[in-house]
C-alpha cells in the first residue's frame, strides 16, 4: 500500500499526492483511519470498499473539502512539497456525485463558466466538446440531458482546463459501454501525459490500476 | 480579476433568469406597502409621520426574503465544490456574490422604495435623500444576510434562520437610514446620519466578506 | 476540568450565602423618598443587566477561542452560558417593565437601555437557534462560534446606534438605575447583589460545561463500544 513513484505533468514539472495515516469523521462516525496511500504521475488508484464506507469523503478530503479528523494530505511537485492551497486551487480536479450544472441553463454557458473558471482555454474547449461528442447538446438546457450526457458534459471540464489531479467519484456509473471505453482511452492519455487519477468505483476502470480498500475492514 | 468577473455574471444571469428575482422582491415590498394603509388607515398625514420607518421595514423585509437561495442552491447542486477548487479566495467568492445580490435585487428594491414612500406620505422633496440611503442600507443588507446565509448553508429552516440570526444585525442602518429621514423632515441636516450609515455599511462589507467566507468553509462537509 | 471541578460546590454555597445576605439588606435599605418600595427592583434589574451584558461578552469570548483553537471546551463553554445569559436578560426586561409601570403608567418603555437589552436577548436567540439547527455538532459549533464573535463586534455599534436613535427621538420617559447618583445607602447593597449573581453565574456555568463535558465522553464511550462490540 506504500508505493512512491516520481513523473511529469504537462507543465513539465512532477506532482504527486501522498495520505498519511488519514481518519475521516463524519458527524459522529469514523468512517476510516490510518489509511496511507501515495499516487505519482502516470498512476491511477481504484478506491474500492462498501456503501459508505468513506470513498467519497476521502476524495473530499484530498480536495479539501472535508477536513479530515487526523492525519494529513501531502502534495509534492518535483520532491518539493507543494503548497496544498495552491495544488487544489490550481492543479486538482473533483468530479463528484453533482455537476454544478443549473438545470434552467444551457449546456453552452454552463459549461463555458466551468472552464473558464478552472483557466481553460476556449480552443481546448472545443477539442473537448469533439472528444466527447457534445456538439449536439451545447445548444439545449441542461435539464433535458440524459444523466450520462450530463456526466460528459463534467468531463468536458477536466479535458478543456488541463491539470494533473483527477480525482472521480464514479465517474463512469452512468455512461453506456461505448462511452466508458471512451472515457477510459481520456484516462489513458492523461495518464500518459503525467497526469494521476484517483477514482472511487464500483465496477472496475477500463484501464490496469492499484486497488486501495476503504473503510473499517481496510 | 477575469474569474470574479466571470462569477459576477454567472450571479446576475441566474438572478435574473431563475424565477425573475428582483421582480419577486420588488413584488413583495409593493405588498408590505399596501398592507400598511390596510391595516393602519388611508390617510397620508397619519402614514407620513411613520413613512421612513415603514419603508425601512419593507426594504430589509423584502432583503431577507431573497437570502436564502444566495448559497443554498450552490451548496446542493455542486457549485459550492466548484467554486472551492478555483483560483479566486473564500472571501473573493462571498464579496463577488454579496455584490451581485445587490446589484441584481438590492438597487432594484431601492429605486421601488421612491414610489412606496411617496404612497406612504413622504414628502417627494425626501426621494433623493431616500434613494441613496436604501442604496446604502440595502447593500449593508446585503453583505450582512450574505453573512448569515453562509452560516446557515445547509440547516433546517433556512429562511427563518437567516432572518433571526441577521435581524439584529440589520439594526443600525435601519436606525441610521431612517434616522437621516427624520432628520431631514425635521429641518435638521441629515449629513450625520448619513456619515454614520456610511461607516455601517463598511462594517457590515468587513464582516460579512470575512465571517460569510469563514461560513463557506464551515459548510464543507 | 479538574482545576475548576473543587470549586463547583463551594461556589453554589457562596453564592447561596451572599444572595441570602444581599436580599435581606436589600429589604431593609429605606425606600427611596420618589419611588417607594419599588426602587427594591433594581437590586435585581442592575445586576440582571449587567450580568446579561457579562455573559454575553464571555460567551463571544470563548466563541473567539473555539474559532482559534478548536478546543470543544471553548465551544461547551459558549453553550454553557447562554441559557444563563438569556434568563439574566430576560430578568432585566421584566423587571425593567416592572419598574416603569408603577413610576410611568406603562409596561413597556423603548428608551435605549431597555431596547438594547432586547437586541441582546435576540442576540442570545440567534446563537441558540444557530447552534442547534444542524445535525453535525462540529458543524454548529463552527458557524455559532462565528456569529457569537459577531454578535459581540456589533454589540457596541448596536448600542451606540440606539443610543444615538434614542436622542433624535428624546422620548417621554428615561428608566436610569437609581437616578443619577445612586446614594451610598444603596451602592453597598447593590454591589453585593452583583458579586452574588455573578458567583451564582459562575456555578452555573461551571456545572453547566462540567456536565457538558462528561456527555461527550458517555457518548465517544457508548460509540467506542459499539464498535469493539462489532468486531467481537
Amino acid at each position: 500500500m506504500d508505493i512512491e513513484s516520481r513523473s511529469q505533468d504537462r507543465a513539465g514539472s512532477m506532482i504527486a499526492v501522498s495520505l498519511k495515516d488519514l481518519a475521516v469523521r463524519r458527524g459522529d462516525r469514523t468512517l476510516f483511519e490510518g489509511l496511507t496511500l501515495s499516487v505519482g504521475p502516470g498512476e491511477a488508484v481504484v478506491l474500492t470498499g462498501a456503501n459508505g464506507a468513506g470513498k467519497s469523503s476521502l476524495l473530499r478530503v484530498v480536495a479539501g473539502l472535508l477536513p479530515s479528523l487526523s492525519g494529513e494530505v501531502r502534495f509534492e511537485r518535483g520532491g518539493q512539497p507543494l503548497d496544498p492551497a495552491e495544488a487544489r486551487a490550481r492543479h486538482l480536479h473533483l468530479l463528484g456525485h453533482q455537476d454544478g450544472f443549473r438545470s434552467g441553463r444551457t449546456a453552452a454557458d454552463e459549461l463555458a463558466f466551468q472552464v473558464g473558471w478552472c483557466s481553460g482555454t476556449a480552443e481546448a474547449m472545443e477539442g473537448a466538446v469533439r472528444r466527447l461528442g457534445l456538439a449536439a447538446l451545447l445548444p439545449l438546457e441542461v435539464r433535458r440531458l440524459s444523466a450520462g450526457q450530463r456526466r460528459r458534459l463534467a468531463l468536458a471540464r477536466l479535458l478543456a482546463a488541463p491539470r494533473p489531479i483527477w480525482l472521480l467519484d464514479e465517474p463512469l456509473s452512468p455512461l453506456d459501454a461505448r462511452w466508458r471505453a471512451e472515457v477510459g482511452q481520456i484516462m489513458e492519455a492523461h495518464l500518459e501525459g503525467g497526469g494521476l487519477v484517483l477514482a472511487a468505483v464500483h465496477d472496475p476502470l477500463p484501464l490496469p490500476a492499484r486497488t486501495c480498500p476503504v473503510g473499517e475492514a481496510a | 480579476m477575469t474569474a470574479a468577473l466571470l462569477l459576477l455574471r454567472r450571479e446576475l444571469a441566474l438572478s435574473w433568469n431563475g424565477g425573475g428575482g428582483p421582480l419577486l422582491a420588488c413584488g413583495f415590498l409593493l405588498s408590505l406597502a399596501v398592507i400598511v394603509p390596510l391595516g393602519a388607515g388611508p390617510r397620508l398625514d397619519q402614514l407620513a409621520h411613520l413613512a421612513p420607518g415603514l419603508v425601512w421595514l419593507a426594504l430589509s423585509l423584502a432583503s431577507l426574503l431573497t437570502l436564502e437561495r444566495l448559497f443554498e442552491r450552490d451548496f446542493e447542486d455542486g457549485t459550492l465544490d466548484l467554486l472551492a477548487l478555483g483560483s479566486l479566495a473564500d472571501e473573493v467568492v462571498v464579496g463577488v456574490k454579496v455584490l451581485s445580490h445587490w446589484l441584481a435585487i438590492g438597487l432594484p428594491l431601492a429605486l421601488m422604495t421612491l414610489p412606496v414612500g411617496i404612497s406612504l406620505g413622504l414628502a417627494p422633496g425626501q426621494l433623493p435623500l431616500l434613494a441613496l440611503t436604501a442604496g446604502l442600507g440595502a447593500l449593508a443588507f446585503s453583505f450582512t444576510g450574505g453573512l448569515g446565509a453562509a452560516l446557515a448553508i445547509g440547516a433546517r429552516k433556512g429562511g427563518l434562520l437567516i432572518a433571526v440570526i441577521v435581524l439584529p444585525l440589520f439594526l443600525p442602518p435601519v436606525i441610521f437610514g431612517a434616522g437621516a429621514l427624520v432628520a431631514q423632515a425635521e429641518g435638521r441636516s441629515p449629513a450625520p446620519a448619513l456619515a454614520l450609515l456610511i461607516a455601517c455599511t463598511l462594517v457590515a462589507a468587513v464582516i460579512g466578506v470575512l465571517a460569510g467566507a469563514a461560513g463557506l468553509r464551515g459548510s464543507r462537509t | 476540568m479538574r482545576v475548576t471541578r473543587p470549586l463547583v460546590g463551594p461556589l453554589w454555597a457562596i453564592a447561596a450565602m451572599l444572595l441570602a445576605v444581599g436580599s435581606v439588606w436589600a429589604f431593609r435599605v429605606p425606600e427611596d423618598a420618589l419611588q417607594g418600595d419599588t426602587v427594591r427592583i433594581l437590586f435585581i434589574h442592575v445586576p440582571a443587566a449587567s450580568l446579561g451584558l457579562a455573559v454575553y461578552a464571555s460567551l463571544g469570548i470563548s466563541c473567539l477561542f473555539y474559532l482559534i483553537f478548536r478546543h470543544s471546551l471553548a465551544d461547551a463553554a459558549a453553550r454553557a452560558a447562554v441559557l444563563p445569559g438569556a434568563a439574566f436578560t430576560g430578568l432585566a426586561l421584566v423587571t425593567g417593565a416592572l419598574w416603569g409601570q408603577p413610576m410611568w403608567g406603562t409596561w413597556w418603555v423603548w428608551d435605549a437601555r431597555l431596547t438594547s437589552m432586547l437586541v441582546l436577548f435576540l442576540l442570545y436567540i440567534a446563537y441558540a437557534v444557530l447552534r442547534g439547527a444542524f445535525d453535525d455538532e462540529g458543524r454548529a459549533a463552527r458557524a455559532a462560534s462565528v456569529l457569537g464573535l459577531v454578535g459581540l463586534i456589533n454589540l457596541p455599534i448596536v448600542k451606540f446606534s440606539v443610543d444615538w436613535w434614542n436622542t433624535l427621538h428624546q422620548p417621554a420617559s428615561l428608566l436610569r438605575a437609581g437616578g443619577t447618583s445612586l446614594d451610598p445607602a444603596y451602592l453597598w447593597p447593590l454591589l453585593l447583589m452583583m458579586t452574588a449573581w455573578l458567583v451564582l453565574f459562575l456555578a452555573v456555568w461551571l456545572t453547566t460545561i462540567h456536565t457538558e463535558i462528561v456527555r461527550r465522553r458517555v457518548l465517544a464511550l457508548r460509540a467506542r463500544k459499539a464498535r469493539e462490540d462489532r468486531h467481537v
